[in-house]
């Protein structure tokens, strides 16, 4: 506790007016995910590609605006961490679609 | 009003339960009123409940552990008594709907709140000191983490009295878990539960990692850390990686149940196969979240009693590091009986076959460490030892099964069962005990009893062999896990010799209890008291403050040079320290945390029941306190210099006199 007040916590708090742009994006992001669904703009395959862009999109518009990070604060460890959790998603999800496919196939459950 | 409780969800008609909710209840009754009788409900409040020092909260966990752990036993030898009664005819003395419950609760119980609690105990009385820190990054988290462990380990047990428990299994397997076929409230008992504890779980991810990756003390690099601060740190990953995981597979499975959707159902689109795959994801990280600090301890313990420092600082940390990463790339091996096929399970096979070489490497590192030392057999090292046999026939039987088709004939058989607790007593519980034994002295200032300890190893590590050689034995003839009753009358035998076991280990469970016992009331005796902070003579900082510390750790934060740096210092007869003491800056308590645990548990009851005013009530309850938390500006103080110059000359005293003793 005692070295916390003394070493400055990453960049910048943040600001009202980033704040606001932070939230109006991601009203944005959230409105064309749902519109995407629910009028049918682009065939299904499409469809699934484009939430996960937007999905994509609305992590990093917190990231910057709600979470005030970038791959300079901390001496590094936010770039390292992001690295770090972007190899476990590859891992989990890649993974899971691996076991997935095969299993679809094998118990022909599709 | 009052959702689906009714009068008819008490099961005053099982005999087994209302002796046990008598029991509990006299129990109860007597611990309140003891606490009123001595008048310590202000100092329970204010010392303890409201406390946020990593070291109460500590002591608090472990408890927590304790008594989960008689739960979890309790649940284990009725289990192990209707086996070995429900033969050939006689259908035992639990009913399949109970008995289903018991394995389900035992394997919860075991996981979530003995082994999480007593690991995150550990972590919380060790890691801070290791690291010559005064608290952890949060401590108001760290109290709020506590909490919601607490409240959800409440929730399970009221279960027992309110209702019924899960009849699915330990990891509520789908499509048994679903509305369709299990359409009590025993399986939303489970969710919230875990949910409540996975969220406490995650918050202690965070407050460690941040804790041991910003506030070491000047001089520790990363290689410098002790052994048992880098499995927790290892831990907490894995914790941040896995649990999310956890929280949005039982979302999904909540979805299900409650709002009539087909994420896992068998029609409409669900895929019951994807829950296995995502709750495997984290499943198997977990065990490896329970089994590195417990290697962290044996790593310290050895060392110490071995008088030298370990052997192979640098393999230890890179054999948990690749522990750390391969955790994540084996969890089909839990099923590849699903139907995958060829490439899969060859891949997660071969990886799970992998990740018993840095295991290895750590087995000889605690040999070599053992070698040519001044080894002391203390109970702490009779645990470890028993751990090095015992695990290391789990590693093996493990790799047995990593084979595809050997599992093919072993899955969901009780050989699989030895196997797992062969890793969990024999790994888990054993360094978690070694653990409690080696900085009991720190937490409370007296060692524990050795002659009734190395009676209870005695115990749990003959017992063991008792209890679950025959399970290896039973799954190769064949018996399956979860079984109420059988007529195979070569099974018998070996279920007896199995329900013998139990008794053993439960014989150890009570010379632990005596343990405790002998050792508070003989703790003002010379031999037990610690005078000095270094009861073993040890090697890392927890050991170079007082027993117990101070609440603020360190009078002046230590400075590090190289690993094992307190018994440097000792070795070149410089003990203490030569800066001036300036005014140290702590958290105040809060009972904030504990509100916010009363409130989560109120949401979880309600939601279990679709008592849906008291959910809301209980949600407002949380958003309220979290927000007037975040308003209140005096959370912190500065400790005088007077105190810690108080307690520093106090700890000088004690020094002499047991100086003067010697």
């Amino acid at each position: 506790m005692s070295q916390g007040h003394t070493s400055a916590a990453g960049e910048s708090h943040g600001s009202y007016s980033a704040y606001f742009i932070g939230f109006v994006l991601a009203v944005i992001l959230t409105v064309a995910s749902f519109a995407a669904v629910m009028m049918h703009l682009l065939p299904p395959g499409a469809t699934l590609g484009a939430l996960a862009v937007l999905a994509i999109v609305q992590i990093v518009v917190h990231l910057v605006f709600f979470l005030h990070l970038n791959s300079r604060s901390e001496q590094g460890w936010n770039l390292m961490a992001f690295l770090f959790a972007a190899g476990s998603v590859v891992i989990l999800i890649g993974g899971t679609m691996f076991i997935m496919h095969d299993t679809a196939i094998n118990m022909m459950s599709r | 009003m009052l959702g689906k409780l009714s009068l008819s969800a008490i099961p005053f008609d099982v005999p087994i339960l209302v002796g046990t909710f008598i029991g509990v209840a006299v129990i109860g009754i007597a611990v309140l009123g003891l606490v009123t009788y001595f008048g310590k409900w202000g100092y329970l409040w204010r010392e303890w409940l409201t406390s946020v020092d990593h070291k109460k909260l500590g002591v608090m966990y472990i408890i927590l552990a304790i008594v989960m752990l008689f739960r979890g036993f309790a649940d284990a030898i009725m289990m192990r008594t209707q086996l070995a009664l429900a033969y050939a005819g006689n259908p035992g003395y639990l009913p399949p709907h109970h008995y289903d419950q018991i394995f389900s609760a035992h394997g919860t119980i075991m996981i979530f709140f003995m082994a999480m609690a007593f690991m995150t105990g550990l972590m919380n009385v060790v890691v801070p000191l290791q690291i010559g820190a005064r608290d952890v990054a949060f401590p108001f988290l760290n109290s709020l983490s506590f909490y919601m462990t607490l409240v959800s380990a409440v929730l399970i047990n009221i279960s027992l009295f309110i209702g019924e428990f899960a009849q699915a299994g330990w990891l509520v397997y789908p499509p048994l878990s679903e509305m369709q076929f299990s359409p009590g409230v025993g399986v939303d008992y489970y969710i919230w539960a875990v949910q409540l504890s996975g969220v406490g779980t995650l918050l202690t991810g965070v407050n460690f990692f941040t804790t041991i990756v910003k506030m070491r003390a000047p001089g520790m690099g990363w290689m410098h850390m002790p052994i048992f601060t880098w499995t927790a740190f290892c831990t907490t990953v894995l914790i941040l990686v896995s649990f999310p995981v956890l929280t949005v597979t039982l979302g999904m499975l909540s979805l299900d149940r409650y709002l009539g959707m087909h994420f896992f159902t068998n029609d409409g689109g669900g895929n019951v196969m994807l829950y296995l795959s995502m709750i495997w994801t984290w499943g198997h990280p977990e065990v490896y979240i329970l089994i590195l600090p417990a290697f962290g301890v044996f790593s310290e313990v050895t060392s110490t009693f071995s008088r030298k420092p370990l052997f192979g600082y640098n393999t230890m940390v890179y054999a948990t590091c690749s522990i750390m990463v391969l955790s994540f790339v084996v969890w089909v091996h839990h099923f590849f009986t699903m139907g995958a096929g060829a490439n899969v399970n060859t891949f997660f096979g071969i990886m799970t076959m992998v990740i018993a070489v840095p295991t290895g490497v750590k087995i000889f590192n605690w040999l070599f460490t053992m070698y040519k030392g001044r080894v002391e057999f203390t109970a702490p090292m009779y645990w470890t030892i028993g751990f090095m046999i015992t695990f290391s026939i789990g590693g093996m039987t493990g790799v047995m099964m990593a084979m595809p088709a050997a599992d093919w004939i072993l899955h969901n058989s009780l050989f699989l069962i030895a196997h797992f607790h062969n890793v969990i007593i024999g790994g888990v519980y054993f360094g978690y005990i070694a653990g409690m034994g080696f900085w009991f002295p720190k937490s409370f200032g007296f060692k524990l009893n050795e002659a009734w300890g190395k009676r209870a190893f005695w115990c749990w590590f003959i017992g063991f062999y008792l209890a679950f050689v025959p399970l290896y034995i039973l799954g190769l003839e064949g018996m399956t896990r979860r079984m109420n009753h059988y007529d195979n009358p070569d099974w018998y035998p070996w279920l007896l010799v199995a329900e013998a076991g139990a008794i053993v280990i439960a014989l150890g469970i009570v010379c632990q209890l005596t343990q405790l016992y002998v050792s508070i009331r003989d703790r003002n005796l010379p031999e037990n008291l610690d005078l000095t902070g270094d009861p073993w003579n040890g090697r890392t900082l927890e050991w170079a403050v007082s027993s117990p510390p101070p609440h603020y750790n360190f009078a002046v934060i230590p400075d590090v040079h190289g690993i094992d740096s307190f018994h440097t210092e000792k070795q070149l007869g410089r003990r203490g320290y030569n800066k001036p003491l300036e005014p140290i800056h702590m958290p105040k308590n809060t009972s904030a945390g504990f509100f916010v645990g009363v409130f989560s548990f109120l949401l979880g009851f309600g939601s279990i029941w679709y008592i849906w005013w008291l959910a809301a009530l209980g949600l407002v309850g949380i958003a309220a306190t979290v927000i007037l938390r975040s308003a209140n500006r005096d959370i912190d103080y500065y400790v005088p210099v007077s105190e810690i110059s108080h307690d520093e000359e106090a700890y000088s005293r004690r020094i002499a006199a047991a100086q003067a003793a010697e």
